[in-house]
Parts: C-alpha cells; structure tokens; sequence
C-alpha cells in the first residue's frame, strides 16, 4: 500500500518543526538524569537550546569552506531521512538517507586538517560500519513479519512486531548505544568532557556549524526512537513506555561503563547483528516457510 | 541577556602552574561545586570555547602555544588569568625562563587573585567574564567600520 499522500506531506512537516523541540527536551532530560547519577545537580532542562543559540551568536571559524556545506549536508539529509521515516515511506530508502547523512559529516571532519579530527573520521567510519548490518536486519526483520517496507504499513499492523523479532529489537537496542553516542562506544566523540580525541569528528568545527551538527543529533535521537515505536506499533501506550524505558537503559549504560576501543566496538555489534538478529530471522523464516507455510 | 552567558564553555590552559591553580579548577567541576548547574562545560577544545582560562606564568617554551591556543578561539572570547603566577608571574617571576604573567603574550579581561586561587574566586571569577563577555558580543555586531 502506498501512503496517502496528504497525511505523509503533513507528518513530514510536522517531524521537520517539532523533532529539533523533542530531541533537544530529551538531551536535556538526559544531560539532568546524567548529573544525578553522578551525585551533582546539573544544567537547566533547556540547556541544550542555550548551547545551539550560543553557537550561533559566535564567530563560524573554519579551516575550509568546504566544511560549511558538508555540515549542511549532513543536517539536512538527516532531517530527510527522518521525514521520510515520519511519513511513512520506505525504511530501505530512510537507512539510505540516514547513512549518507553520517557519509557528509565523515567528509566534513576528513576537509580539516587537524588529526583529531582525521582519527575521528576514522573511528565515525568505523561506527557507521559497525552499527549498519543490524539495522538493515532491523528492517528485514520488520519486512518478514508484515510484508512491507513502507513504515506507514508496519506502524498499523496490528501484529506484535517485538514478540516475532526478540533478538532483532535487543540486538537494535545495542546499537542504539553507538548511534547514541553512549559510553561505553562513544569511540568518535563523545558527550562528556575531556577525551583523548579533543572532541574527535567534531574538533573541527566552531559555531553555527557546531549548532547545525547539534540539531542533526536532534533529529537522529527523534528518527532512532521512533524505529523502537514501530516494534511496539500495536499499542501505543506500551510502545511510549518501551521508548522511556530504552532511553533510561542507555543513559545507565553510559554512565556506568568505561569506553572500549573500536576493534571491540565492531566485533560487540557484528557479534550481535549475527547471532541475535540473523538467528531470529532464520527462526522467523523457519516457522513461516516450514511450520505454517 | 542573550544565550552567551547562559553556556560559556571553557578551555582550561596551564601554561606553567606548579598544579595548585589546576587542582582548584577541577573542583570547580566535582558535584559540592557543580559548575554544570550555569551550563558551564570544561571542553578540551579551543574551537568549542568562550572562555580561555590560563593558570600558571607563561615562558618562552610555551609562549607561542598560548598565542596559537587564543587565535583559534572563535570571537567573542574571555581570557581568565587564574592565580597569582597568571597574573604577574608570582613566585617564578624571577626565574631565568618565565616571562611573566600571561598579558605578556594574550590580552586577558580578567584577573583572578590568589595562591591557590579558591574555587569560589575562580567561579567569581567566571561570572565576571560573563559580563565582558555579553559586551564583546554587542561590540561584534556593529558593523565594521563604525567606530561607536
Ligand atoms: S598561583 Fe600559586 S598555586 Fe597557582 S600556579 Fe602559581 S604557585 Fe601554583
């Protein structure tokens, strides 16, 4: 079924104006769990627009100009990637968008010249490689068990998608904690203060850029979450608190663990990706082909 | 007030501080001080910085470290001098390598006594760099040219 086209444009929009609010209510919601967990009192819950409107009131210092458009690039094509996600379009050509856009900030962060941002280009590349098998699994997944890539379809499908895909949605889940940008794989930079990277992919850049790549992380926690709603679709309520729940899990996480050095990062998510996400699939095809043909 | 002085970001430099001024600026940070609670962020960055806060006497080793440090700051910046030896030079004043306080190499706006300097001074210290720093922003947006 092809999404209707009125309800898509107007979800779209409605992504494209709201998601940048949410996902900067949900960073400092995150930035105030994260201090009490270490015993402070922490920033004001809208500390995260003050940043991006500080960013903006300084000075754009870049090393090339080049930098400008790719930092552009890699906002925009992540807020498409999430329209197309919100609209209900389809997940293969949303993971499409959603990769490119991470392709454009590795590019931004190589146009310098400094090697901090050189190694945390590395190390995003990385990353990217590391969590992309289990997300594309995520979708095959949820293609399997509603016939459909379109995620207008699969957020009405009244099937429990999360009982069919166990494996799928920990093994997502796990790589949450990389695109998060989460300890213990906040390998290319990193949330909290001092590292050994500078600040890593985002050394680099100073300003309104810095605030554009902010807003692009926005959009990303609103498009990620998003994907743990569709494993919950039929029953919204649930899916919320799954939602609320997962979140809390990764900011445990985050503060409970040390970081690992990216060869554990690749090997912990292709592990995953492998047992859990291939093993249910495998399992799924074996009760639909064979069981229940 | 405009969102500059509700996220000032720190680089922290310690040019040639015998440590004292350092340990004080770090416990600006731990939870019975809290900085975070102003939206105050100790960043490692001099791109991602407002405040450019030095500790310890500059030398001819590093002289040219602080100056490259200060230029890649983006505008509008503060310069912090923390602790005697920042200001003037302090008990190494006299050594053989030391230049002297940091406003030898960098303009600083502010001048935070002591030896060690307390972290409350310190923090004080910040919040009077707000105001310079609210200042150097309205001065930015005049255009250039216009001298008012
Ligand atoms: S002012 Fe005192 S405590 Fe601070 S760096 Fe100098 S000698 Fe050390």
């Amino acid at each position: 079924m092809i999404p209707e086209p009125w309800a898509a444009i107007v979800n779209a929009v409605i992504y494209l104006l709201l998601a940048p609010v949410v996902g900067g209510l949900i960073a400092g919601i995150d930035r105030r769990i994260t201090a009490r967990m270490q015993g402070r009192v922490g920033p004001p819950l809208l500390q995260p627009f003050y940043d991006v409107g500080k960013l903006f009131e300084k000075e754009n210092l870049v090393v090339t100009t080049t930098q400008n458009f790719y930092v552009l690039s890699y906002l925009v094509f992540m807020a498409v990637s999430g329209a197309l996600f919100f609209s209900g379009g389809d997940m293969l050509l949303v993971i499409f968008a959603f990769t490119l856009s991470h392709i454009f900030l590795v590019l931004g962060a190589y146009a310098a010249f400094s090697p901090y941002s050189h190694v945390g280009a590395e190390r995003e590349l990385i990353q990217i490689i590391a969590y992309e098998p289990m997300i594309i699994i995520t979708a095959a997944g949820m293609y399997m068990v509603t016939k459909s890539f379109y995620v207008s379809d699969i957020v009405q499908s009244a099937v429990p998608i999360v009982l069919y895909l166990p494996g799928v949605f920990i093994g997502y889940l796990i790589v949450l904690t990389i695109k998060l940008r989460k300890s213990p794989f906040d390998l290319s930079t990193s949330h909290h203060a001092h590292q050994e990277l500078v600040k890593g992919v985002t050394t680099d850049f100073a300003g309104p850029n810095l605030a554009k790549i902010e807003i692009a992380h926005w959009y990303e926690y609103v498009f990620l979450l998003g994907v743990v709603y569709l494993f919950f679709g039929f029953n919204p309520l649930l899916a919320i608190a799954a939602i609320i729940i997962a979140y809390f899990l990764e900011i445990l996480i985050d503060n409970t663990t040390s970081r690992v050095k990216w060869q554990m990062t690749l090997r912990s998510a292709w592990l995953v990706a492998g047992t859990l996400g291939i093993i249910n699939l495998g399992v799924l095809y074996y009760l639909r082909m064979v069981i229940v043909p | 007030m405009s969102y500059l002085t509700k996220s000032p970001w720190i680089l922290h430099y310690d040019a040639s501080s015998c440590n004292g001024c350092d340990i004080e600026v770090l416990a600006a940070l731990t939870p019975v001080y809290d900085v975070e609670r102003f939206g105050i962020i100790n960043t490692g960055n001099p791109k991602h910085a407002d405040i450019f806060l030095v500790t310890g006497s500059v030398n001819e080793q590093n002289r040219e470290i602080l100056k490259n440090t200060y230029d890649q700051i983006p505008n509008p910046k503060v310069v912090i001098a923390v602790g005697i030896c920042a200001s003037s030079g302090g008990i190494f004043r006299e050594c053989y390598n030391v230049m002297g306080g940091i406003d030898k190499v960098i303009p600083v706006d502010v001048w935070v006594p002591g030896c060690a300097a307390r972290p409350e001074s310190i923090i004080d210290g910040v919040v009077k760099a707000l105001g310079i720093l609210e200042e150097k922003r309205k001065a930015m947006k005049i255009p250039a040219g216009d001298t008012a």
